[in-house]
């Protein structure tokens, strides 16, 4: 390999280098390993388990945060923060080598903790609420499955490990979204996630194989150390291919019409998978390549340009929803697309995206649970004009959710207010005009998320009761799922301000995170912009109370062209059906009579032109010696001939 | 133990086992199922031997054995393995046992001999065993042509709808592919100076034009055995009419011998000639690759269904082979063992639906997995592996057949990349359309749709999965077997791999 090297670049700037995990750190396997068998002895006693699973599935995500959080614990008392854990060869295979790894970094650890943590409470709450299902042990065999899906995801030590992990939070969502396949409506919404996501996942398949092909390898280190040797065009093809796999996992535009109907799926799913914690696997693939995004900028602009489209698209078509988990998932979609934004802003701002991704995942999960509870409590309904007035019969499920809904909208001092707010400051911080583009859309956003928010809370909680005719008497939910509420509720709280305060000097050891906090001037004082945020947030909450006091109509209401086009989320899956499904089943069907009539058709067409000259030549069958003795003499003299041309080398 | 002919041996023993098999009485069926098991388990543990005594990274050739035949025109009963043809006789070793007690029951719904049946299964396993060992071009023809009889009987005799036409059709097909190779393998031995050992015959420098011709002559052969496009019709109607576990055994293992033929003859012996075809070769693939997986999409019947998957499947082994890089011919190689597996187990779990439903067509099923869940797992277990998900086995070979690609040729993976969504939809359709959804009524009034696997099911399908799973977080000892092959083949080519266009540091210090 000598001669390639010779041609290689001088040491590029910033070498990442790894440390060799020993000590409690050698154990971070177990993170993985503990869910996954879980899972596996969940799947595989089947009813045997029935009895006690639920809470091997509980117990299981507990030993992993309590093993996660002693060995973040381990990881701060050390001077290199990155610790490698290889544990066999993967993939050999001539100068490909692919490591069985683990990197256990402030990033991943950041990661681990919100998935274990945030995971075990959202087990917990299930518990309880898949109580009356019979197939509640099954359920927690997947839900393992995606935690250590989701654990692998993070963990891996190079983008072979991370696609694994990937496909493999993939396929719980699947499983978890048609959980109840005997509807077809979600058996429909959990094919069109895994495909949709399959299109994404290919996206980063071919980043992959540039990185082998320009690079000759794929571990996280040597591909970093050598991405400033990259020609600008390849950094930017290879971030693209990133980014589409990004915008499949996390729902971003032009991938994002999937995961409204993932909410087919039971509540603490939605809650867990497609809200706190795999759709943010995009933005994790975005921080921890930030290597390459930050190596160009024509890629950094195009990130950008998808948070800020994607966190409109979200608001727009949030505030014309009525089922509260529709909205809630187009709050997700929404939200993040801040965190896109903020890791396309680059810089100090990838932190900040961390940041508002960790809270997020506090009050997302909280609001997720708290719709669970309120369907709990209101026999599935899931129709925000049906509710109204729960304020007075779910007291915990009320307060909580307020505490989710002050955060999410990023009123001060909740946690949404120290997480989101940065975001907006920063887009304001870029260096030409596009700082008033994506600063206006950012902050424009904040005033529509405080709109449609509210709205689900008013009619949530508040105004006339608009019950449908079975449900008198609402009931709270039991302790176990209130006390998780609980917790998470804290979390929306106080979870922001913390987080801010102590993650980005701690993600500052992970490679490329932290340091670079070389920011533009802002066109805007930081102080008018924290007010402009809060100004517009309250103007969009108090207008959004104002109109919805009184409750609304239980019945469609005829709508203008926004609202209707909203309503129809913005005709993107109109835009899918027309252009992808509805030609896609028109060439299967094509090719199928293609295939039957045209290449067969061929072949038996020419079986019947021997059969029908077999019958002619039948004729020949004389029985006359001397004619077969003559057509043998031809055949020999053909067979001669044949013979002398390959020799003479006729035929060459 | 290096010394013990270990490939004429197993060659002749499935053999002897079905002769001992077809005579016994006829009044007799679970004996003979009992004997053919027991015989089928005997050539799994002497392959296993023979697994342990090869050498990896020893001589090319191992457990070379060599007889006189017929001396006039220098045949010779000439055995070798090389890894390529180890991890084949290998998967075979590990399908036949399975593949016979899948198919417990399957010959009693004919009228035909029951104790035939197994019989002809184990003259089948002889015949695959010795296609792979063969290292004479000549004894190679010959079990090449002999495998298609006892697999036109299976799918002739004991098959289901259309058996007769989709026999016919396969012998037919096959045959005059081989007579294509007859023709090639003739013209070979005269240029090759009247001999048909392979390794003298791999020395022999031909001019390019004969090259050229001798080559197809052998390719029509393979792409017609394999199938490629435009050579794929008869494989959805044997696949099809054929009991599973003989359906099992013809994607599994037989069409192997095509891309196997492949790269043990038409690479090493004709190499310009290859390198010259190769574009071609690699077109054809990428339609099969997006074609077959477009044309599973729209079946309704699940064999059907399942053949064209392999249609696409063997799109992905043929980019493997002609991209002429170690990755890429590693992943071809190590793809011909997964897709062995995979869809072994895939057929095996169709045919145990089909057999309870008494249906083959997806339109009969919908919401099975209320009745029977764990086969509906199963089943979706092996169709996660035929989309090559990570975590099973096929995702290793495909990742490897595409990043060796890539490496040379980036337009060809990238459009065989698209096939990756395919395979999720073609998959998670007929997923959706057999087990997920509303119950069909139809359903619950079939006797067999109540009962879920049974324990000779479960052991069927078990050790497949595990290997699956095994080899798909731990495929090394599979690779480091195919690789040092598949290295000796890129050196008769002589192609190397490319150089990553830039070098990191890091390397160096590895």
């Amino acid at each position: 390999m000598g001669e390639i090297l010779t041609n290689a670049p001088a040491e590029p700037a910033g070498a990442v280098t790894y440390a060799t995990a020993d000590g409690l750190l050698g154990s971070v396997w177990l993170l993985v390993a503990i869910p996954l068998v879980s899972a596996a002895i969940l799947l595989l006693l089947g009813r045997r388990a029935d009895r006690w699973g639920h809470w091997l599935g509980v117990a299981a995500i507990g030993a992993s945060f309590v093993l996660g959080l002693a060995s973040f614990f381990q990881l701060r008392g050390l001077e290199n923060k990155s610790v490698e854990l290889s544990l066999w060869d993967f993939i050999a295979v001539g100068g490909l080598r692919v490591d069985f790894g683990l990197l256990f970094d402030p990033l991943s650890a950041v990661f681990v903790l919100l998935i274990t943590g945030v995971g075990f409470l959202i087990h917990l709450y299930a518990v309880e609420y898949m109580a009356h299902d019979a197939g509640r042990r099954r359920f927690f065999g997947y839900f393992n499955l995606f935690v250590a899906a989701m654990l692998l995801l993070v963990l891996g030590n190079n983008y072979v490990m991370l696609y694994v992990g990937w496909e493999g939070v993939g396929l719980a969502s699947y499983l978890l979204i048609s959980f109840w396949y005997e509807r077809p409506s979600a058996a429909t919404a959990g094919k069109k996630a895994f495909l949709m996501n399959r299109v994404g996942d290919a996206g980063l398949a071919i980043a992959i194989f540039i990185m082998f092909a320009t690079l000759g390898t794929t571990q996280y280190d040597e591909v970093f150390s050598g991405v400033g040797a990259l020609a600008g065009g390849t950094v930017l093809v290879l971030g693209l291919l990133l980014l589409l796999g990004a915008t499949g996992k996390s729902g971003q535009f032009p991938l994002q019409a999937w995961l409204p109907d993932a909410m087919e799926g039971p509540t603490p799913v939605s809650a867990l998978i497609h809200a706190a914690t795999m759709v943010t696997a995009g933005v994790y693939l975005i921080a921890r390549s930030n290597p390459i995004f930050s190596a160009n900028t024509t890629l950094q602009l195009v990130v950008v340009s998808v948070g800020a489209l994607t966190l409109l698209i979200g608001c727009i078509i949030g505030a014309a929803k009525d089922d509260i988990k529709r909205v809630l998932a187009w709050s997700t979609v929404s939200q993040i697309g801040y965190m896109f934004l903020g890791v396309g802003l680059g810089g100090g701002a990838y932190a900040l995206a961390i940041v508002h991704l960790l809270a997020h995942g506090f009050f997302k999960a909280n609001m997720f649970l708290g719709a669970g509870s309120v369907m709990h409590g209101m026999k599935d309904q899931v129709d925000i004009r049906r509710f109204g007035g729960l304020s007075k019969h779910m007291k915990i499920t009320w307060i909580t959710f307020m505490m989710g809904w002050l955060a999410i909208i990023g009123m001060f001092p909740f946690s949404g207010y120290f997480s989101k707010e940065p975001i907006i400051a920063a887009a304001f911080a870029r260096e030409d005009w596009t700082a008033w583009l994506f600063g206006g859309a950012a902050l424009l956003g904040a005033g529509l998320t405080a709109f449609y928010m509210t709205r689900l809370f008013v009619l949530t909680f508040h105004g006339p009761a608009r019950w449908t005719e079975d449900i008198d008497h609402p009931h709270e939910s039991p302790k176990l799922m209130t006390i998780p509420l609980i917790l998470l509720a804290i979390g929306s709280v106080g979870a922001g301000f913390l987080l801010s305060t102590s993650v980005p000097d701690w993600l500052t050891a992970t490679a490329g995170l932290g340091g670079e906090h070389g920011e533009h001037e802002s066109v805007l004082p930081h102080a008018l912009i924290t007010t402009l945020s809060l100004l517009v947030t309250v103007l969009g909450a108090g207008l959004a109370w104002f109109l919805f006091r009184n409750g609304t109509a239980t019945a469609p209401q005829p709508a203008g062209v926004v609202v209707t086009a909203a309503r129809r989320n913005l005709y993107t899956d109109a835009f899918n059906e027309a252009v992808f499904e509805k030609p896609g089943i028109f060439l299967t069907r094509a090719l199928v009579y293609l295939d039957n009539r045209g290449i067969d058709g061929l072949v038996n067409g020419l079986a019947a032109g021997v059969g029908g000259g077999s019958g002619r030549l039948r004729r020949l069958q004389t029985g006359f010696v001397r004619s077969y003795a003559t057509s043998i003499l031809t055949g020999a003299l053909l067979v001669v001939a044949a013979f002398l041309a390959v020799q003479a080398g006729w035929l060459a | 133990m290096s010394n013990f002919p270990f490939l004429s041996v197993l060659t002749v023993a499935p053999l002897v086992g079905a002769l001992v098999v077809a005579l016994l009485p006829r009044r007799r069926p679970e004996l003979a199922k009992q004997v053919a098991f027991v015989w089928s388990l005997l050539v799994l543990v002497l392959s296993v031997l023979m697994w342990i005594t090869f050498k990896v990274g020893g001589d090319r050739f191992q457990f070379r054995e060599s007889y006189p035949w017929i001396p006039n025109w220098g045949v010779h009963f000439t055995f070798a393995a090389d890894g390529i043809a180890l991890v084949m006789l290998m998967l075979i070793a590990v399908l036949v046992p399975l593949v016979i007690l899948a198919s417990w029951h399957d010959a009693e719904s004919s009228k035909r001999s029951v104790p035939i049946y197994f019989a002809l299964l184990l003259v089948l396993e002889c015949t695959m065993i010795g296609v792979f060992a063969a290292a004479d071009v000549f004894l190679f023809y010959v079990f090449f042509e002999v495998m298609l009889v006892p697999m036109y009987f299976l799918i002739g005799s004991y098959g289901g709808h259309q058996r007769q036409y989709a026999a016919v059709k396969f012998f037919l097909y096959s045959l005059v592919g081989g007579l294509f190779m007859l023709a090639a393998v003739i013209g070979l031995w005269v240029v090759g100076g009247k001999t048909f050992d392979w390794q003298a015959l791999s020395q022999v420098d031909i001019s390019t034009g004969t090259e050229r011709w001798l080559f197809l002559g052998f390719f029509v052969a393979f792409a017609i055995k394999a199938p490629f496009f435009p050579f794929h019709t008869w494989l959805p109607d044997a696949g099809g009419a054929a009991p599973a576990g003989a359906a099992a055994l013809l994607v599994g293992v037989l069409d192997k011998v095509g891309t196997f033929g492949i790269l043990r003859y038409c690479l090493p012996l004709f190499p310009d000639a290859a390198k010259w075809f190769a574009p071609w070769a690699l077109a054809l693939a990428l339609i099969g690759i997006i074609y077959a997986a477009l044309l599973a999409v729209g079946q309704n019947d699940l064999k059907r269904l399942v053949s064209y998957t392999s249609i696409a499947h063997f799109g992905f082994i043929g980019v493997g082979i002609f991209a002429f890089t170690t990755q890429a011919g590693t992943g071809a190689v190590l793809y011909m063992v997964n897709h062995g597996l995979a869809t072994g187990l895939l057929f095996l779990v169709v045919g145990m639906l089909i057999a309870r439903r008494g249906s083959a067509l997806i339109s009969d099923f919908g919401g099975a997995g209320k009745l029977v869940p764990v086969l509906a797992g199963v089943l979706f277990f092996a169709g996660l592996a035929s989309l090559a998900l990570p975590g099973t086995a096929p995702f290793i070979s495909e990742f490897l057949v595409l990043i060796g690609a890539f490496t040379v040729n980036k337009p060809v993976a990238v459009i065989a990349t698209l096939g990756i969504i395919l395979a999720a939809a073609y998959v998670l359709w007929m997923v959706q359309r057999t087990t997920q959804g509303t119950l069909n009524p139809a359903l619950t009034e079939v006797d067999g749709m109540r009962r879920d696997l049974n324990l000779r099911e479960k052991v069927v399908v078990a050790p497949l999965i595990a290997l699956i799973v095994l080899l798909g977080f731990y495929p090394k000892p599979v690779t480091d077997v195919i690789n040092p092959a598949v290295q000796a083949t890129m050196d008769d080519i002589g192609r190397t791999d490319p150089a990553p266009s830039v070098g990191t540091v890091q390397e160096a210090s590895k």
